[in-house]
């Protein structure tokens, strides 16, 4: 009987419970453990950081201020057909109207004009000018009363915007954002000239890439040198690395400044070398030369710090087999020592490539106009135009493309090999 | 790249000592800031360039006017304390949270463990300008933006990766045994980490507890949004500075700053060859 039992239930433990059983509530009290651990962060990070994240994946969509603002004209215009060449009825008129008056007492009517004016630039003034004198308006009539006000109000193209933004989401931002806008006829490009963003998307990428470059070209040197140097003098001159490294990155940039502005040092001393006329001097800063310069210095131990741990494991026995087999020292080095790095400098080349993409304070300092990157456009974008909107979606493009990079990093090298130096 | 063979060509030389050059050039391309802002902080004058005393070595091109600027000034006076009023809370939040997660991280059974690590590091993969503008948006919706503790918050959660990524390479080398030692010994869950487990992954949790900090005090896209002229700190007031008008203080609050990090950087150092002995690795 209780060997039947003890078959069917498998071993039993000590306390007479299935030792099946009692290992999974082991396992399953160990695993709340480990969570209950990691729950206060989770929760914190959850709330501080990927809370505002999702809220500006919201907001680049969101498009509620035009509905909830002017909720009886939006519903009047579903019965307007805005292929239709002729400006809406009365009826339309009269909802305008009574969503104005309450608009205007709240003193709203700003904010839905300023929204509709990234759309169609005038609207803000026309909903300024109109939020005015419309509680003075007579009943009945109002189409004339509006177009008394200004005559922009019988412009068809405004009630085609009002129109086509009257949704509670909109994809209006992530069009403007590349330069794209959306006609009767769909989806199309802005002219050529006007392309400001996309025009800014590709500089940022192939300064970036230049930047990368860069790095690589003075980052590989460096790397070989101390791989290939005893451990104690490569330790000491590992410190010319780490310590610019960990010098603040305003302190950087504002050394750059004093280096390369127009009356700075280096400048100075290609005058008074007599290398440049006093009146000739270079214009390193406030361009895209500036930008390069600095942020090369910047990202550079990044490039330097991975290609470096990836050579100090290549042995020396691989380039001295080579040699040994009558290879010449640069048929060595390029055969067998330069593809064994390669993968530190896939490492490095991602990493710069990444974190120059989403680079904000040097360009902003160093960059002028020509040489800043789509991050210096979203802060203009949240501080001084106020168009959060647009702001989001240039944000939300530029954390797609992050991301993409991201994963080919985690491809390629891994996400848990990221090394603080 | 040890010493040169005596058979080496002439080939050989000329490369050994040229490839040298281009190192030291390189070198020199890493520390050329670092070199010039400090000298140029004693400048007696409003320039930023060296001025002919200076070159001379004549005393009277020095001075320490700048400093004496920094440290009587009100603007960066109020920036440098603002900047001490709230790194050190974001480092204790983001220590203290983080490393009681690296340890729940760290055990052998975690569900959805790659999932919650891609959260736990996404502060540190998205760019600054992104969260800053994500965390203005939401921060102002919930009343956090232009307040202290926004900032602190905002510090916090950026802090929180590195604190993470210390702790559990230090927790690596940890010898689960030693819990259960003292666990069969009869010491209480609380009673081990204190006297057992803390002891030992100390100097990670100092190390990491160290880059929260920097991170704080050195940042200043997210707390341009989301501080007010409250919290101005001092990268802010730098930032400012070297947008508007530059003035040498700059320099002097540059060095300073730099003199921060040198000293940051000794004690990591220190901190990683004691975490490395208690491991018994011997010293790199």
């Amino acid at each position: 009987m209780s060997n039947a039992q003890a078959s069917d239930a498998g071993v039993i433990s000590a306390d007479g419970v299935p030792l099946k059983v009692s290992l999974a509530r082991a396992l399953r009290r160990q695993k709340i453990r480990a969570l209950m651990l990691i729950a206060p962060l989770l929760i914190f990070v959850v709330i501080s950081f990927i809370a505002p994240i999702a809220d500006m994946l919201f907001r680049s969509v969101e498009n509620s201020i035009v509905p909830d603002t002017l909720p009886k004209t939006v519903v009047a215009l579903q019965e307007w057909d805005p292929a239709s060449n002729e400006a809406p009825g009365e009826a339309i008129y009269a909802a305008m109207h009574a969503d104005l008056v309450i608009a205007a007492e709240q003193k709203i009517h700003t904010r839905v004009g300023q929204r509709l004016n990234y759309e169609a630039p005038g609207v803000s003034s026309l909903f300024r000018k109109t939020g005015r004198r419309v509680d003075r308006m007579e009943p009945g009539n109002y189409k004339e009363q509006f177009l008394a006000i200004d005559k922009d109000w019988g412009n068809v193209e405004i009630w085609r915007t009002i129109h086509r933004f009257s949704g509670n989401y909109t994809s209006g931002y992530f069009l403007s954002a590349a330069d794209a806008e959306l006609t009767p006829d769909g989806i199309e490009l802005v002219p050529e000239n006007e392309r400001i963003y996309l025009t800014l998307f590709v500089r940022t990428l192939v300064l970036s890439f230049t930047i990368t470059l860069t790095c690589a070209l003075l980052g590989y040197p460096i790397a070989f040198l101390l791989s290939n140097l005893p451990m104690r003098t490569s330790n000491m001159l590992l410190i010319l690395v780490l310590l610019p490294f960990w010098t603040s990155l305003l302190v950087r940039t504002s050394s750059w400044i004093v280096l390369l502005q127009q009356q700075g040092v280096i400048n100075d001393l290609l005058v008074s070398i007599g290398i440049l006329d006093d009146q000739n001097r270079l214009e390193l800063m406030y361009n895209q030369i500036g930008t390069i310069i600095a942020m090369t210095h910047i990202l550079l131990p990044f490039m330097i710090l991975p290609l470096y741990s990836v050579m100090k494991t290549i042995s020396p026995s691989y380039v001295r087999a080579a040699k040994s087999l009558g290879a010449n020292d640069w048929t060595a080095f390029w055969k067998i020592y330069f593809p064994n790095s390669i993968p530190g400098i896939g490492a490095g080349a991602i990493l710069v490539f990444i974190l120059s993409i989403g680079y904000y304070i040097t360009p902003e300092l160093v960059g002028g106009t020509s040489g800043i990157f789509i991050s210096n456009r979203i802060a203009y974008h949240i501080s001084s135009s106020l168009n959060w909107g647009l702001a989001a979606a240039l944000g939300v493009i530029l954390l797609a493309l992050i991301l993409v990079f991201y994963w080919l990093y985690d491809k390629i090298v891994g996400i848990d090999n990221v090394s603080l130096g | 790249m040890a010493a040169l063979p005596p058979y080496a060509s002439s080939a050989q030389i000329a490369w050994h000592y040229g490839f040298r050059t281009i190192c030291a050039l390189i070198f020199l391309f890493l520390m050329l800031p670092i070199m010039v802002i400090v000298p140029l902080s004693f400048n007696a004058q409003n320039f930023f360039t060296f001025t002919r005393e200076m070159l001379a070595l004549d005393p009277d091109g020095y001075s320490l006017k700048h400093y004496n600027d920094f440290f009587t000034n009100s603007d960066w006076q109020g920036a440098l304390g603002n900047s001490l009023r709230i790194a050190p809370m974001a480092t204790l939040l983001s220590t203290g949270l983080g490393t009681l997660a690296a340890i729940g991280l760290s055990q052998q059974h975690v569900p959805f463990k790659g999932a919650i690590m891609a959260i736990l590091i996404s502060p540190m993969i998205v760019p600054l300008i992104i969260s800053a503008a994500g965390m203005y948006f939401f921060y102002s919706r919930i009343g956090l933006q232009g307040t202290y503790w926004g900032v602190v918050l905002a510090h916090a959660a950026l802090g929180t990766p590195f604190v993470i990524i210390t702790v559990t390479a230090t927790l690596v080398g940890f010898d689960r045994s030693l819990v259960r030692a003292a666990a069969s010994l009869g010491a209480n869950p609380v009673t081990t980490f204190v006297k057992v487990q803390m002891p030992l992954i100390l100097p990670g949790v100092i190390s990491g507890g160290l880059f929260a900090f920097i991170t704080s005090f050195d940042e200043v896209v997210v707390v341009l949004f989301v501080g007010s002229a409250g919290q101005k700190t001092l990268p802010w007031q730098m930032f400012t500075g070297l947008r508007e008008q530059i003035s040498p203080t700059i320099l002097a609050v540059a060095t300073v700053l730099i003199a921060i990090s040198i000293l940051l950087l000794s004690t990591l150092e220190l901190l990683r060859r004691r975490s490395e002995r208690l491991r018994g690795m011997s010293p790199g």
